[in-house]
């Protein structure tokens, strides 16, 4: 079949210093993937697109790019799965949240920055044993499923946290966190939850679900770093930003049914904070601009009674 | 100019783990990769480790007897002894680090069975091994601060007076040229798998180390033996892991039958992968395939089973051959995996050229002659990488650099610069698809002279062809185009050496099955074929005896 890719160009050293779309037609197998479609542009209509790819089957993590606007691996996305409705247009532009160098190719160097600060590797206590740790095959099954994170940074791309607040740790350094915290072997978790609690961690999400959304992995993130605010919050962290922050944001939603962002904020870092008010300026102008900032007056939804009777269910429960 | 005592390149399982060995020895050490070291195609080996514990009462002597005799009595014995005896602590310092493994209900690590052995002792992460692995050294090589050039790609090898004292290596990013002096130089550069079409391997496995260590005056060595893999997915070529079969997934021809009860009757499907490569090819070519192709049935598994232990290798099938393996057969054919040759290296990873190591895929030491037994080439990178670190560590504490200066890069530039000026013409893409094709084609499964001599003439004329192939992006920032035009290079000598190598070996033993001449001849060819470059650029064909030790070699049967 005939189909178009929409690709977007970016090349430092031109004159044109600005990114651009430059259109690919083609015929493609539809079943065949993104990738192909990208490889076949570069070996034989455009040799001077970059991209980055290695492997073909989703395990070396190269080659997240947007496909439509949305993250995931050129190379397990079909065709016939990214079709626009109104033609056979395929856009493809670089990983989000990271700085472009070349046309597809992004600097990694931040996301690797964030996953070496959540010290990902194993930290265990006392003497080794002779021969392997004795751990139980369901624990390692449950880390299997964020172990086979492989680093692709398709969650990063689309976090929208990331996009306003390049402090966050994001999702994969977070996962990559869980996967020791709830690795058996492992005897520094509460060393670990400290980093976690403070400012750009576990509390840092808006649970927007987007990293669950474009993980081609089935890694979750989102759900593991709700797992780890529990934990964190158990291990004896409740006075912190981030506890009061899961509390305020309770409260609010049970009030008016949605969040009062503003006074979440205030709540959090408490009301005579100056410092920390301060310190989050630039964040809400960064947010103004991707018009994400909270109306002034908090109203309450219609039908917040209903929320309010869900609340009180739950709480009867616990 | 940059400096280090030891200069690793490549960082997959074996370049890391070399890494970790010299720098817990306190050497200065530096990795080099065109790829981050995670994006190594170390990441896509999904089946296991192949490890016999004693305390599970398995014995490293069976582990060695059943890689000696899947490797059709060409591996050498003392390094397979080694191999396979080191396998244990190497299996369970991968877990102290903090691999996860499958486990049994005791909570000790797992097994699966694997081809052409005896006892189950493949070691395994669900079927996403290698990259479970390849993290964890990742891990361990952030905790141990240790150096790496990420996204450099190396030109050369400097060599003085027959010693290797460095090399030339190009950041990727920016198209900067550096030279690297170094007391010591390890090749970990993995294996050549994209100078066949089509491939298990990923895109960057073009045979950089290889051709590099022939540049530089290493020998290669059992460079004929290529393996093909008995089930890839038809056109992709992407890889179903042996772990389908190890975990009892059936062949069928299109007669439904379970075709390898007849040829393998003691280990049916999981016999060595020459052989059940071979059976496969027969049955397609007497015309009991379907399209080329037979099948792999695992539905008796079930889809729990499945989902737990081989969900990637489901998804794989789903993705690039529409088909659910739970519900179908997947249709499967013989493909190119992995390359059983490559620098000759001794148990330490000392080459021919002083200076120069090798280990992992780009090695060969040779532990895997005629034919690699599935789960034992992971095995092979973690042992001979951490062996030759630790050697190269010893020896740069008495060694002193070589005189290199700047001008080290000069030839590489230049030849940059002359490659960047050539004309409008062919480009690399048609020129490797041809090679591909041609290799594919002459040196596959089934070999015989003429179609050998065949395909020695077409891979003169692509080399031709490649001379002035065009470089159609000029920029130096990531510019891949211009990388894939020097892989080319690389592959061509690979392909070149493959292919004299196979000419020369005028018997069937292994993976080089000729059809003119279908029986082992133990009487002359119990040895290993190396070749070098001499003065003119052509190839110097030598011989070295295999190493036999307590195993004499019979006729195999499985
Ligand atoms: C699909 C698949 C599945 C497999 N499954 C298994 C299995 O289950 N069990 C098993 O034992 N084996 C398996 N294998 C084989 C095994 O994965 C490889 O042989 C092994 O991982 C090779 O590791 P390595 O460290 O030698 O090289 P690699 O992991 O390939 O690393 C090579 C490194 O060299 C670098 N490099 C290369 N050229 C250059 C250059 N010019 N400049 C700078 N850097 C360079 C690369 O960037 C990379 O870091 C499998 C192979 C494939 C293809
Ligand atoms: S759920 Fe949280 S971590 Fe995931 S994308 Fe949204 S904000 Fe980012
Ligand atoms: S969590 Fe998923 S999307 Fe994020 S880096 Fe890992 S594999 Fe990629
Ligand atoms: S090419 Fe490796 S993940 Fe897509």
């Amino acid at each position: 079949m005939e189909v178009k890719f929409n690709v977007r160009r970016y090349d430092p050293e031109s004159t044109d210093t600005v990114a651009h779309f430059q259109e690919y037609q083609m015929d493609m197998d539809a079943s065949s993937t993104v990738l192909d479609g990208l490889i076949r542009i570069r070996e034989e209509i455009d040799g001077t697109l970059s991209l980055r790819c290695s492997c073909r089957s989703a395990i070396c993590g190269s080659c997240a790019v947007k496909v439509n606007g949305e993250a995931g691996l050129a190379c397990n996305t079909k065709i016939v799965d990214s079709l626009s409705e109104n033609g056979n247009t395929i856009t493809v532009e670089p990983a989000g949240n990271l700085p472009v160098i070349k046309d597809l190719v992004v600097d990694f160097q931040p996301f690797w920055e964030k996953i070496r600060a959540v010290e990902p590797w194993l930290q265990p206590e006392g003497e080794e044993p002779e021969t392997e740790y004795l751990a139980p095959d369901e624990d390692m099954l449950h880390l299997a499923g964020v172990v086979s994170c492989i680093l692709c940074g398709a969650c990063v791309s689309d976090c929208t946290v990331m996009e306003v607040d390049s402090n966050f740790l994001g999702p994969a350094a977070l996962a990559k966190s869980y996967r020791f915290v709830g690795d058996p072997r492992d005897d520094s978790a509460q060393q670990r939850f400290k980093t976690l609690n403070e400012s750009g961690g576990v509390w840092d999400c808006t649970r927007c679900m987007k990293c669950v959304e474009v993980c081609p992995k089935g890694v979750a993130p989102m759900d593991r770093i709700m797992a780890l605010r529990e934990q964190v919050m158990e291990s004896g962290y409740t006075n912190t930003n981030g506890a009061r922050h899961a509390n305020e944001f309770t409260n609010s939603v049970k009030h008016s049914g949605w969040l009062d962002e503003k006074k979440l904020v205030i709540k959090s870092f408490g009301i005579f904070n100056i410092k920390a008010m301060i310190g989050l300026i630039p964040l809400v102008i960064r947010s103004q601009r991707a018009g994400k900032v909270p109306p002034i007056f908090h109203k309450s939804i219609p039908g917040v009674e209903n929320v309010r009777r869900i609340f009180e269910k739950v709480e009867t429960k616990k | 100019m940059l400096d280090h005592d030891i200069l690793i390149i490549g960082a997959g399982l074996a370049g890391m783990r070399a890494a970790l060995s010299a720098k817990e020895l306190g050497a200065d050490v530096a990795v080099v990769s065109k790829v981050h070291p995670v994006r190594s195609h170390s990441s896509a080996a999904q089946g296991g480790i192949n490890a016999a514990l004693t305390d599970r009462g398995d014995d490293w002597r069976d582990h060695a007897y059943d890689t000696i005799k899947g490797s059709d009595f060409l591996g050498d014995q003392d390094a397979i002894a080694l191999m396979c005896e080191e396998a244990g602590s190497e299996v369970i310092a991968m877990e102290h680090m903090g691999a996860i493994f499958n486990r049994d209900e005791e909570g000790r690590l797992g097994t699966r069975a694997f081809g052409g052995q005896r006892e189950a002792r493949t070691f395994f992460v669900a079927d996403f091994t290698g990259q479970a692995l390849l993290h964890v050294l990742y891990e361990q090589i952030l905790k141990a601060g240790a150096l790496v050039y990420e996204e450099w790609f190396v030109l050369s090898l400097i060599v003085r007076d027959g010693k290797c004292g460095g090399a030339v290596m190009m950041d990727i990013r920016s198209g900067k040229i550096e030279v690297v002096r170094a007391k010591a130089v390890i090749l970990a550069t993995g294996g050549l798998g994209r100078v066949f079409e089509p491939s298990t391997n990923a895109m960057i496995c073009t045979g950089d180390g290889m051709s590099l260590g022939y540049r530089a005056g290493a020998s290669l060595m059992d460079m004929e033996m290529v393996q093909y893999h008995p089930t890839t997915l038809k056109g992709s070529g992407v890889l179903i892991s042996e772990a389908a079969r190890g975990e009892g997934a059936y062949l069928l021809n299109s007669e439904n039958d379970r075709f390898m009860l007849k040829y393998a009757p003691e280990f049916k499907e999981l016999a060595s992968r020459d052989v059940v490569s071979r059976c496969e090819q027969t049955e397609i070519n007497e015309g009991r395939g379907l399209d080329g192709c037979v099948l792999l049935d695992l539905r008796h598994l079930g889809e729990k089973y499945i989902s737990e232990r081989l969900s990637q290798i489901r998804e794989l099938a789903m993705d690039f051959a529409n088909v659910d393996m739970v519900k179908e057969p997947v249709p499967i054919m013989p493909g190119m995996h992995y390359q059983m040759g490559g620098v000759k290296a001794s148990v330490d990873g000392e080459t021919s050229v002083p200076g120069l190591y090798a280990a992992g895929e780009v090695a060969c030491v040779s532990v895997h002659g005629g034919n690699r037994l599935g789960a034992n080439s992971l095995l092979d990178t973690l042992v001979f990488g951490r062996r030759s670190g630790v050697h190269a560590a010893e020896m740069v504490k008495s060694t002193q650099h070589l005189n290199v200066d700047e001008s080290a890069a000069d030839d590489d530039k230049n030849n940059i610069q002359k490659l960047l000026a050539n004309g409008k013409n062919e480009s690399f893409g048609q020129i490797r698809l041809d090679m591909g094709t041609a290799m594919k084609e002459h040196f596959g499964v089934f070999r015989d002279e003429n179609s050998m001599r065949e395909g020695i003439e077409k891979i003169e004329s692509v080399k031709k062809r490649a001379e002035d192939v065009y470089v159609t992006d000029k920029g130096s920032t990531f510019n891949t185009n211009l990388l894939f035009t020097l892989e080319l290079g690389f592959m061509l000598e690979c392909a070149e050496s493959i292919a004299v190598s196979a000419a020369d070996r005028t018997e069937s033993r292994g993976a080089h099955t000729r059809t003119d001449l279908p029986d082992r001849d133990d009487e002359n060819w119990l040895k290993h074929i190396l070749v070098s470059q001499n003065k003119d650029g052509g190839h110097d064909l030598s011989y070295k005896d295999v190493v036999i030790t307590d195993w004499e070699p019979v006729v195999r049967q499985y």
